[in-house]
């Protein structure tokens, strides 16, 4: 098994006729994933890549059974695309777009909260399941199908992370990037509890960076709920106070959100917390050879 | 993005939002005219972009125009240190110029998004005029919170809920109800990130001002506020932040001495991470982002060694969509055209690493390379004090 996405994800692209859009469609469709509709509001009816593209989601839902949709779309359209996507049926909505405003982003989540649909990102690298599915603008290639689950707010950190499990000898059930914004769809939380009920899944590694306060919530679910090893790396142990790390998630605010108090939260929780993020792969394996 | 305290009022009272009678001045005779209409006594005050100003001087109260004339001689162009500017403080190039206001009672009102209810939240307190970091760390009963729904908005009941923990009656406690609402809607309509004022002023009179303002927006939302977006003072910026800017690198100076170049914002801060647990310190934070091009590597390597406290550099870059080849184009035509005259060691993995590799050792160029971030860090650190 993996989380979210498998062989039966029929996905659908927003915004594929662009250059980011057809840039990775190509991607994805080469690693396999089920690419079955792309929309272009507009350009409904034409083929691109060699597939159906629809006006709307709701039609590429109903014509081509797409259950997942990706978005590429530029920042200021993204909130709608979003919003059009979870009202169309679909179960999974993946925004890659950066730079959405955040009150965009309030009002996405405020029309999303009683739908029936998990939403990752925005300005997220996507989710994988190695061998199965891949949406998203992450390599294929550095992964392998195995047992770790891996949630980040990062891109390339994950990739990182990724590396060294491979080198422990071990693969990954399903790799998540929940995106660096202040605001973005499913956390750590809701995801360790997807992973909790997944059988391949053997352990999490779990990377956070300064800001905000998910981390700590994770590491008291963590603390009641979560039943396998956890592994964590916090990524901003040098970042000064009040500054945008690239990430406008990554902010210390009034000395809150510190990598730091992240480090300890997550270590009384019992996660094993890598100091160094050469360290991650390592970790893994001793969590795992301690259970 | 930050603006500066008159740029903050201007917006406001566009919302109504009262504030005190106000002129921007660059010169010590445009104070003094200033206060010659608004005084006799005026308020000066230095406009940087740092808090705590009224500890560093940056704050004074003049008794009438010849005094403010005076004062603003010495204000204009002094090096202003306050707890948040750091030592070596901020040159005043503009002053405020205020009504001075009889003070009966100074309050707290402050709107921030909260992330982990993911909807705005108007925090207000009795405490106003002193830090509210403080206020928050010893006394968090003080302070009292509103969420807001965005889709319906900020509530009359909720103002009015706040303005009666404050104590305001009669017509103040109007005038309070007002301001909140007004000030939310600034918050809203320009997509502010925090409106702070601090303090909300009550007047003998019983009168409400916003009596300091403080706004910061978000940086993703400035292309639909073309108006604000005007308001940047590069002044305020550091001069390679702003020009790493021009190229879309994201390029935030530090205290230390090793340059980083790394692709990806975690990684970024994960590679300063590595380099401080090593012993060193990071000189600054540089994410070249996905987007890379031999170009953009260029720019980023040359604004990298323009920093003169850098003594080494560590490129660290995990190509996915990013080819190292290209990296390693980036870094051989920087070098070449720049001349890098400071060790640099380079960690490349990822797609086309072998061919990045290549491309370095055929460029006759001395780098060093390593393999994982931790013999990166483990290289570049001992560079440092060559």
């Amino acid at each position: 098994m993996s989380i979210l996405i498998d062989e039966k994800t029929h996905v659908v692209i927003q915004g594929i006729t662009g250059g980011e859009g057809t840039f990775h469609t190509e991607k994805m469709i080469e690693y396999g994933t089920k690419v079955v509709a792309g929309v272009t509001p507009g350009k409904g009816g034409q083929r691109h890549l060699n597939i159906p593209v629809f006006n709307t989601v709701a039609d590429a839902v109903e014509n081509e059974g797409a259950n997942a949709a990706a978005i590429f779309v530029p920042p200021y359209f993204a909130a709608d695309a979003i919003m059009e996507a979870a009202d169309s049926g679909v179960r999974l909505v993946v925004c890659i777009t950066e730079g959405i405003p955040t009150f965009d982003m309030i009002k996405v989540k405020q029309f999303i909260k009683d739908k029936d649909v998990d939403l990752i990102g925005p300005n997220t690298p996507g989710i994988i399941s190695p061998g199965k599915c891949k949406i998203g603008i992450m390599p294929g290639h550095i992964h392998t199908q195995g047992s770790i689950g891996i949630i980040s707010r990062s891109g390339t950190l994950t990739y990182e992370a990724v590396q060294q499990v491979s080198q422990q000898g071990y693969g990954q059930s399903t790799a998540i990037g929940i995106g660096g914004d202040p605001i973005v769809g499913l956390k750590y939380i809701e995801l360790l509890k997807y992973f909790n009920a997944d059988s391949e899944t053997e352990a999490v590694i779990l990377i956070g960076e300064i800001g905000g306060s998910a981390e700590e919530e994770a590491a008291a679910y963590i603390k009641a709920e979560f039943d396998k090893p956890v592994v964590g790396f916090i990524a901003g142990q040098t970042a000064p106070p009040g500054r945008r790390m690239g990430h406008a998630g990554a902010i210390i605010a009034g000395g809150k959100g510190t990598a730091k108090e992240k480090m300890e939260a997550l270590a009384a929780a019992g996660v094993f917390v890598a100091k160094s993020p050469a360290e991650i792969g390592a970790k893994v394996k001793e969590a795992l050879s301690r259970r | 993005m930050k603006i500066h305290e008159y740029q903050a009022k201007q917006i406001l009272s566009r919302f109504g939002v009262k504030i005190p009678a106000g002129v921007y001045a660059e010169t010590p005779a445009q104070v003094r005219s200033a206060a010659e209409k608004i005084g006799p006594r005026v308020i000066l005050k230095a406009q940087i972009h740092a808090g705590g100003r009224g500890k560093g001087g940056g704050i004074k109260l003049a008794q009438n125009p010849n005094d403010a004339e005076k004062l603003a001689g010495k204000m204009i162009g002094m090096k202003l240190i306050t707890p948040q500017t750091g030592k070596e403080g901020k040159r005043v190039k503009k002053l405020y110029v205020e009504e001075a206001l009889d003070i009966d009672r100074e309050l707290y009102i402050g709107i921030v998004i909260d992330r982990a209810t993911e909807s705005p939240v108007v925090m207000a307190s009795s405490e106003g005029g002193v830090e509210i970091e403080k206020v928050a760390a010893e006394t968090p009963e003080l302070i009292f919170k509103e969420y807001i729904n965005t889709a319906a908005g900020f509530q009359a009941f909720q103002a009015r809920k706040l303005a009666f923990k404050l104590g305001l009656k009669g017509d103040t406690f109007k005038l309070g109800v007002k301001f909140l609402m007004a000030l939310y809607k600034a918050f809203e309509a320009s997509d502010a990130s925090l409106a702070e004022i601090n303090p909300m002023l009550i007047t003998k009179q019983g009168d409400v001002l916003a009596l300091d303002a403080k706004m910061n927006f978000d940086d993703n939302a400035l292309k639909r506020h073309p108006d604000i977006a005007e308001m940047r003072d590069l002044d305020e910026e550091d001069s390679l932040e702003v020009e790493a800017g021009k190229f879309d690198l994201n390029y935030i100076k530090l205290d230390g001495n090793v340059g980083c170049m790394v692709n990806g914002a975690g990684l970024a801060m994960a590679t300063m991470d590595i380099i401080m647990l090593k012993g060193g310190m990071p000189a600054n934070f540089l994410d070249v982002g996905g987007g890379v091009s031999e170009e953009s590597v260029k720019n980023a390597f040359r604004i990298l060694v323009s920093d003169p406290d850098v003594k080494a550099a560590l490129v660290n870059i995990f190509g996915g969509i990013v080819r190292c080849d290209l990296v390693a184009k980036g870094i051989v035509k920087a070098a070449k055209e720049i001349g890098i005259n400071i060790p640099v060691v380079i960690r490349l993995e990822g797609t086309n690493v072998e061919l990045g590799k290549q491309i370095l050792q055929d460029s006759g160029l001395e780098f060093y390379p390593a393999s994982g971030m931790a013999e990166a860090a483990e290289k570049v650190v001992p560079l440092t004090k060559l």
